[in-house]
């Protein structure tokens, strides 16, 4: 074609092509949009750490420490709406997603450009509105909204109901737009099993988007009727039913946990074969596996209600079919592990992120499945064996992959090498101070100490004081990756295109990207992994 | 290449990250479709909420049921399909260049969605009249319910065809929009996928309502 004899400035890239703010926030290239949901996200990131240390300075010691029992409650609830709507959730799919799905298939943008903007400013409308009620009566009823009292509170639930609405919007145009590019913008030669995991990671988690989410914006939208209305839904003096709220909110927020898990096994599917320098163990079983994750995820959702007066007999279903996820989970873990075995390992930083990943996620996926057991959650229920668990899950999973990604394609988003030995720094204290923080909240679980509150008693002093010395170290490691991140912005050497030897397509265009990918439209002849 | 130049006129501009116009047909298309799944599974999530308290109180639904009139549903009703009809007639034509054809029909579908929300306004102001409000602003003892929670009914009943209402208000915006572009002459046989999509739309809102009609104002 045409394309293909124009004459290429090496210099000329996605970031440099078009200059000014208005060339970032009106642009449709899905790599720019990317890069504005990173800074967004790594802005409520913050917000929502800052939240996390000044819980856990609270509970240093029993008693009141350095805020108010309500403060707390607030906290508490900004800690956990913040990192789930506006960071976990959309983290990895829409970061490292939008950037690097459509050049994984060999596209020069996702399906519906001018939509990838929408999302973003839908997402900005309403995680700014959900900051906003800081600044009027800050919300308590924590990131679930559970009702009675949600119905009841003063705080301005309303508005943080539908902030996550909006936000919830966002995710599904999100979703949309990867599905309709995955079946429709593959290039010439990528079948659907020659697509990276990553892409089967993200696709599996739009299906979640797609299907789950509108679930949950109808039940937030219940919510704020009954807020304003009092219809009498959720409220048991009115003749409603709380628990069918929980039900409701269950019936998407669990599903929603794969949406974030998901993407982050996608991340560590590329990690461990780049850094094995091996075909992938498994392949179509780890593609699959996905798909299976996000299927089975549909039917689980009873486990959040053992002890919320379901049925007995729903009780013993749901806990089977939560056990059925460690099915298609298992089979993912160990595929990377065949992956690792006789591979030839490089310990790079984003490899140690995504062996800490294995390590973490698995104590995390364990303890799943000792909650799901019916019997054993009587006890551990609302206790801090399920804080623990879910961070083990949600931090040590979601978050080692997001660091792991971030480094691992920091070149290639940025065309600038950052300091090798200083991101491993931040691995070592990431991990240690995660560990610290999050295995306590095990033994103090099991000890029966429970969740959410302000106080506890004298018994468990101890171990919370490890646990808030381990979130600073945690606090240290982010604000060391800052520092790398801008140290590697401002000083960073050139990278090459393709600095770690990976085969996905998007190491086979200059570090960064041009403005549609491609310099010649690519044929993909081989899958993503032909290492050896 | 060259050749397309010599009729660009009449030819489809395609967006860069698609192969052909027909490409890009296919692809909106299938967002569409995307879409109109998590519309239905919104619905769905308010049905669910429905048919779990019609289950739990039959009395107060069919009490709340017998206060509206089901000859305004019913009109209302083949008001709709006869829209769903104007508006698959609205895309054929243009398929086939009749242009100016179609811009009646779809000036039609407009005026059946607009008749609809007039028959809508006048139900609810009449039912405002009568103090049937939604929730706790439904006064039992003034309406002189049977059922001390009728207020749930109409809770149901505002939220549900509320919500409907909404998408048809969007969806006669957006007929309108397209009505307006095809008058500009921006579709002809060869590219119609703005107007095909908003049809689609349009068609999943009247399914929704063929649904909301027996619930809201047959059950008992
Ligand atoms: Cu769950």
């Amino acid at each position: 074609m045409a394309a293909t004899t124009h004459h290429h400035n090496p210099d000329v890239n996605y970031i440099n092509e078009f200059k000014g703010i208005g060339s970032w926030l009106t642009s449709l290239d899905h790599k720019r949009i990317g890069l504005m949901y990173m800074i967004s996200v790594l802005t409520f990131f913050l917000f929502g750490g800052i939240a996390a240390l000044g819980i856990r300075l609270e509970l240093f010691s029993p008693g009141q420490t350095v805020m108010t029992a309500d403060q707390y409650n607030q906290f508490m609830t900004y800690h956990g709406a913040i990192m789930v709507f506006m960071v976990i959730v959309p983290g990895i799919p829409a970061i490292l997603g939008n950037f690097f799905l459509p050049i994984h298939v060999g596209a020069k943008d996702v399906a519906f450009p001018r939509l990838n903007l929408l999302s973003w400013y839908v997402f900005m409308v309403g995680a700014l509105m959900g900051i906003a009620t800081l600044f009027m009566h800050k919300v308590d009823t924590g990131w679930t909204f559970y009702t009675p009292y949600s119905i009841k509170t003063s705080g301005a639930a309303t508005m943080m109901v539908v902030a996550a609405f909006i936000m919830g919007m966002s995710s599904i145009l999100t979703g949309l737009n990867f599905i309709a590019t995955v079946h429709k913008l593959r290039c010439p030669g990528m079948t659907m099993y020659r697509m990276p995991l990553f892409v089967w990671a993200i696709y599996s988690t739009a299906i979640l988007q797609l299907l789950a989410t509108p679930v949950l914006g109808i039940t937030l939208l219940l919510l704020a009727a009954e807020r304003i209305l009092g219809v009498g839904i959720f409220d048991p003096a009115l003749g409603g039913d709380p628990v069918l709220f929980q039900h409701f909110f269950w019936f998407y927020s669990h599903p929603a946990v794969y949406i974030m898990i998901l993407p982050a096994m996608g991340v560590v599917s590329e990690l461990i074969a780049a850094f094995s320098r091996k075909t992938i163990f498994g392949y179509t079983a780890i593609a699959y596996s996905s798909l299976g994750i996000a299927a089975v995820s549909f039917f689980v959702w009873g486990h959040h209600m053992y002890v919320s007066g379901q049925s007995e007999t729903a009780g013993i279903v749901f806990s089977f079919l939560t056990m059925l996820v460690g099915v298609p989970t298992a089979i993912k873990m160990f595929n990377w592990l065949a992956t690792l075995y006789r591979g030839s390992i490089s310990f790079q930083s984003p490899m140690l992120f995504a062996l800490g990943f294995l390590f973490l996620f698995m104590i995390g996926g364990v303890t799943g499945i000792m909650l799901a057991t019916l019997a054993v959650d009587v006890h551990f229920h609302d206790t801090y064996f399920v804080v623990a668990h879910f961070h083990y899950v949600m931090v040590g999973g979601t978050l080692m992959a997001l660091m792991g990604g971030f480094y691992y394609w920091f070149p290639k988003m940025f065309g600038k090498m950052y300091n090798e030995g200083l991101a491993r720094v931040t691995f070592v204290f990431i991990f240690i101070g995660f560990n610290v923080t999050f295995f306590p909240q095990f033994i103090l679980g099991a000890m029966g100490m429970p969740r959410r509150y302000f106080d506890y008693i004298p018994a468990y002093e101890s171990l919370n004081k490890i646990s808030t010395v381990g979130s600073w170290l945690i606090g240290i490691g982010f604000l060391i990756s800052l520092y790398v991140i801008i140290d590697g912005l401002l000083r960073g050497k050139k990278a090459p295109a393709n600095p770690w030897g990976a085969k996905t397509l998007e190491w086979q265009v200059p570090s960064p990207p041009p403005h549609t990918n491609f310099h010649h439209d690519p044929v993909v002849t081989a899958g993503p992994y032909e290492y050896r | 290449m060259s050749t397309v130049e010599s009729h660009a006129s009449h030819e489809h501009h395609f967006a860069h990250h698609f192969k052909s116009a027909d490409h890009e047909f296919l692809t909106s298309k299938q967002g569409i479709w995307l879409f109109m799944v998590t519309e239905i599974l919104m619905f769905g999530g308010l049905f669910v909420a429905y048919f779990i308290f019609h289950h739990i109180y039959p009395g107060m639904f069919a009490e709340g049921a017998k206060s509206l009139d089901w000859r305004m549903g019913f009109g209302n009703t083949l008001v709709l399909i006869f829209s769903s009809f104007t508006m698959a007639l609205g895309i054929h034509q243009i398929q086939k260049g009749h242009n100016k054809k179609a811009v009646l029909s779809l000036a039609l579908t407009i005026l059946c969605g607009a008749i609809f929300m007039v028959v809508k306004y006048f139900e609810y102001t009449h039912k405002f009249h009568l103090g049937l409000y939604p929730g706790k602003y439904l006064d039992v003892a003034k309406v002189g319910a049977e059922h001390a929670n009728l207020g749930m009914y109409f809770g149901f009943y505002y939220l549900m065809s509320g919500m409907h209402g909404l998408h048809v208000l969007i969806g006669m915006a957006l007929i309108a929009w397209v009505l307006f572009r095809t008058m500009r002459g921006d579709f002809h046989s060869h590219y119609y996928t703005p107007v095909e999509g908003v049809g689609i739309f349009w068609h999943i809102i009247d399914l929704i309502w063929i649904f909301l009609f027996p619930l809201l104002y047959l059950v008992g």
